[in-house]
């Protein structure tokens, strides 16, 4: 078998040695990314307004009536949503470095570093692929390289649409990190040939679409989670208080209603594509097994995923459960996507069962 | 809607027991064994129906629900959309200012009427559906976007498309397994299949009247590497007609590549090695002869299996049973687990076998499992020392039973493959109804709904030249920061076309008067 020949072979060590590279890479830049908190500054604005719980910087950016000419309960009904409870909030931080031109300068470190090991580790994956001719998406190791790919370059994209996330870099290379060390050590299997159920292309749409999914997803939830966060720093401040110990952190950030509109944004823009994903698996399943739903384990938690993100867009146009409610929704939909992907991989068997792992 | 994000989180959290629990119908062996290994919980489960959580009545009660509610939300929905499309933009509010998008100016020299003109102008320029108040104190009022709540609506009810498929899935698709040797064929009646599953109103008896028979069936499996064993093609060749007396035709059927007869597909679904014997029972008579399927085990195709001679004489023409039963091991090794298998494909194949005789319950008229030998009253053939009689068997190697009873030998191998036919005419339905969810679920995300309200009055400021006050206001569902942009490009727009109404008054003025 031509997998064998000492050109994939050197491809396949090269696709290693790239991956152990862009997390050497990676690495440098999530401490430059930590260095740029530690040495930035809560930045004048945010402090004065820790300092001065009333607020007199405040302002409160969303109106605060709703508006005539609309009839509740219709369908024209055109309220804005405002998602901020109607506090008077401090105003957003000017992210991770604050004022400090030094923790700037770290910072866009960090994002040149992450950049450089996003070529690594792509041209990681590419090898791999090319290695074995096929796509680089076979078992959990691949999948794992893959999705982290994702999200890194949803996290760069986010950067080059000129929105200032710098303040994303820390928890999401932490996650890279920690979805690429476990990919090296405990999930690697040496790359091999597909098993006949994976021959289709259909491999190449729906897991595609599946990983790109998962990599916005899980830029979303981390937006969630800081606007968790940030909201609760927010009413902690408005009621006078310093907000925790975390309170530099929460003050750096971009306001809470700025962090659920991102990470509602972020949502929305995947949740056809990862509809997309789920109907092209169906499709592949009508091709390969002849049913289009059988619900297999997996295709039981992605319909459960399906659902939940779907609960959390209707829960953002609800009435009382906007805010920290449908934020928890969002979050609790990203966990069963993560369960879906290591769980149901390596708990549960099923038709799906080719994460590959070694067994022992 | 609160009550549909409720129902939606509880079908979700209903689907959940579906995946850690091993179901019956899908997985009837793991089911079997999680039977065993929790007698007390499964009591439990059984009577929640745990084991077959997808055709439960809470089941289908928490997904009825939701839909009837989602009913209940979307017709009178659709009604106000087609009342919505009819009517016009709505008055413009009084105060405008109010508004999250709001700009104001004041044109000196302009005309309240040509300026309301120029803002429909401008407002139809970009598409949207506009209304003008009266004169004077006049407004115009546009709306643009119907296409959000168009796609919302197609989505939800794309979802009972959905729900329609699967409803015409369950009851008039059929599905059926087949276990076909090389050489041997299939003809598409519900009497040739092991096993057959019409839909609750399908009967069986208008199958597509195709016939298949199995040529060849090849695998190619790793030689070597940490995957080694691990498959890399399947095919079987088969040769088909396509209904009675047409010209048969040669077809290959692999893993994702179906053969397709009239809407009936033909998945290859598996595959496994029938050792091939002769039975010679006491007379020295073949009692039995042919290829008998073994069933794999596992993923180097350690298979077990039973040869069954039911018609066999013990040594005086007695009528005495013979069976059989053991291992068919592929690529063999004996280690302290026992036989096993090393590799898939037939390196060095042997058969294990043990053997009875007696009443092996071939003449009860019971139908019996093919692949199970009923040994409750026959007898197991014993070594001198009292020890089970086994043997293992190598191609062409011959197992002599004791006492004269008769002869086992292996003669060969030879392969089959499990097909799965299925006719699923919901397909289309789901397909369909699936493209127009995505189409539906993009609209309702992206298309912006959004109002757009001009407002003109005469101007009251302190100085003294006449003039109007224009103010442009916006409003849109969900807040964006496109909003601004536009009621800012609009507004642009519009005094450009009131200061040029402006210049041309002022010139033709400057000409009338000297
Ligand atoms: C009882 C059933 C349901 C009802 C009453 C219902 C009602 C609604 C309503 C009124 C909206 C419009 C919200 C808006 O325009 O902001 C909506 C949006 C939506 N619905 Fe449903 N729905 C139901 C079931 C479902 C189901 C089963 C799903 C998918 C799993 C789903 C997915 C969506 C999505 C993705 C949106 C778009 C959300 C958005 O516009 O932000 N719905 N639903």
């Amino acid at each position: 078998m031509n997998s064998n020949s000492l050109a994939d072979q050197t491809l396949a060590q090269l696709s290693n040695w790239l991956m152990y590279s862009a997390i050497a890479v990676y690495l440098m830049a999530f401490l430059a990314a930590c260095a740029e908190w530690a040495f930035g500054n809560t930045g004048r604005i945010a402090r004065a307004s820790a300092t001065d719980p009333a607020g007199s910087v405040a302002r409160d950016d969303e109106p605060s009536a709703p508006v005539g000419g609309t009839t509740p309960g219709s369908t024209s009904v055109l309220v804005p949503t405002s998602t901020t409870v109607r506090r008077k909030a401090p105003p957003g931080g000017h992210g991770a470095a604050g004022d400090s031109p030094r923790a700037d300068v770290l910072g866009r470190t960090s994002v040149s570093l992450t950049l450089l090991a996003f070529v690594l580790h792509a041209g990681s994956i590419v090898t791999r692929g090319l290695s074995v001719a096929r796509p680089p998406w076979g078992n959990m190791y691949e999948f794992s390289t893959a999705f982290a790919l994702a999200a890194v370059g949803a996290y760069l994209a986010v950067l080059a649409l000129r929105k200032n996330v710098r303040w994303l870099a820390v928890p999401i290379l932490l996650s890279v990190l920690l979805t690429l060390g476990l990919a090296v050590t405990i999930l690697y299997v040496d790359s091999a040939q597909l098993v006949p159920a994976l021959h289709s292309y259909w491999l190449w749409i729906h897991v595609s679409a599946a990983i790109v999914s998962g990599g916005v997803f899980h830029i979303g939830a981390v937006v969630t989670l800081l606007f968790i966060g940030r909201d609760r720093w927010e009413a902690a401040v408005a009621k006078g208080r310093a907000g925790g110990r975390l309170a530099t952190v929460w003050g750096r950030l971009p306001s809470a209603g700025s962090l659920d509109k991102l990470s509602y944004r972020l949502n929305v823009l995947v949740f056809p594509l990862w509809t997309f994903a789920v109907i092209a698996g169906a499709v592949w399943a009508e091709a390969a097994w002849g049913r289009y739903w059988g619900w297999d384990p997996k295709e039981t938690w992605a319909f459960i995923t399906w659902v939940a993100y779907a609960a959390y867009l209707h829960a953002r146009a609800t009435a009382g459960w906007k805010g920290r409610r449908a934020a928890c929704l969002g979050l609790i939909a990203f966990s069963t996507f993560v369960f879906n992907y290591y769980g149901v991989n390596i708990f549960i068997t099923g038709l799906h069962s080719y994460g590959g792992l070694p067994t022992k | 809607m609160r009550t549909a994000l409720v129902l939606l989180l509880l079908l979700a959290l209903a689907a959940v027991p579906g995946s850690l629990v091993p179901q019956q119908e899908r997985q009837p062996a793991q089911a079997a064994d999680f039977r065993r290994n929790n007698p007390d919980l499964s009591n439990v489960l059984d009577t929640l129906g745990v084991f077959n959580v997808f055709a439960t009545p809470w089941f289908a009660a928490v997904y009825l629900l939701l839909f009837v509610s989602l009913a209940g939300c979307i017709v009178p929905r659709c009604g106000q959309y087609l009342r919505a499309l009819r009517a016009h933009p709505p008055t413009a509010p009084r105060v405008l200012s109010r508004l999250p998008e709001h700009t104001y100016w004041i044109a000196p020299a302009a005309d309240a009427d040509d300026a309301l003109r120029a803002a429909v102008d401008v407002l139809r320029g970009r598409r949207f559906r506009v209304a003008a108040g009266p004169g004077g104190d006049g407004w115009v009022a546009a709306e643009k976007g119907y296409l959000r709540e168009a796609g919302n609506l197609v989505f939800h009810l794309a979802l009972f498309g959905m729900l329609v498929a699967l409803a015409i899935g369950n009851l008039f698709g059929t599905t059926g397994q087949k276990l076909i040797l090389q050489g041997d064929g299939f003809t598409n009646t519900s009497t040739q299949y092991d096993d057959f599953t019409p839909g609750t109103l399908a009967t069986g008896d208008d199958l597509e009247p195709f016939s298949f028979r199995l040529k060849s069936f090849h695998a190619a499996y790793q030689p070597t590497g940490p995957q080694r064993g691990t498959a890399s093609a399947f095919e079987a060749r088969i040769s088909y007609t396509a209904a009675e007396g047409a010209t048969p035709r040669d077809a290959r059927v692999r893993v994702n590549e179906p053969l397709e007869v009239n809407g009936t597909k033909v998945f290859l679904v598996s595959h496994g090695y029938a050792p091939v014997v002769t039975v010679r029972d006491g007379k020295g008579d073949v009692a039995w002869k042919g290829p008998v399927a073994f069933l794999p085990q596992d993923n180097n195709l350690r298979s077990v299996g039973v040869v069954k001679a039911p018609d066999a004489v013990d040594a005086k023409g007695r009528p005495d049973q013979l069976g059989f039963t053991g291992l068919f091991l592929p690529t063999v090794q004996l280690d302290a687990n026992g036989w096993v298998s090393t590799f898939p494909a037939p390196d060095d194949p042997v058969l294990v076998l043990t053997a009875y005789h007696g009443d092996l319950g071939m003449n009860s008229g019971i139908p019996q499992n093919v692949y199970q030998l009923d040994t409750e009253r026959a007898t197991q053939f014993r070594n001198a020392d009292g020890t089970p009689y086994a043997k293992a068997l190598r191609p062409g190697d011959r197992m002599t039973l004791p006492d004269g009873a008769g002869s086992l030998s292996f003669d060969g191998i030879r392969q089959w493959a499990g097909f799965q036919v299925a006719r699923d005419p919901s397909n289309g339905t789901a397909l369909w109804s699936s493209v127009a969810m995505g189409a539906g679920l993009c609209a309702s995300l992206f298309v912006r709904r959004r109002r757009v309200w001009v407002r003109v009055r005469p101007h009251t400021g302190t100085d003294t030249s006449s003039g109007i006050e224009i103010e442009v206001a916006g409003l849109e569902r969900g807040s964006s920061d496109r909003l601004g942009e536009e009621v800012g490009e609009i507004a642009a727009e519009l005094r450009v076309r009131t200061l040029a109404a402006c210049h041309d008054t002022s010139n033709s003025r400057t000409q009338e008067r000297p």
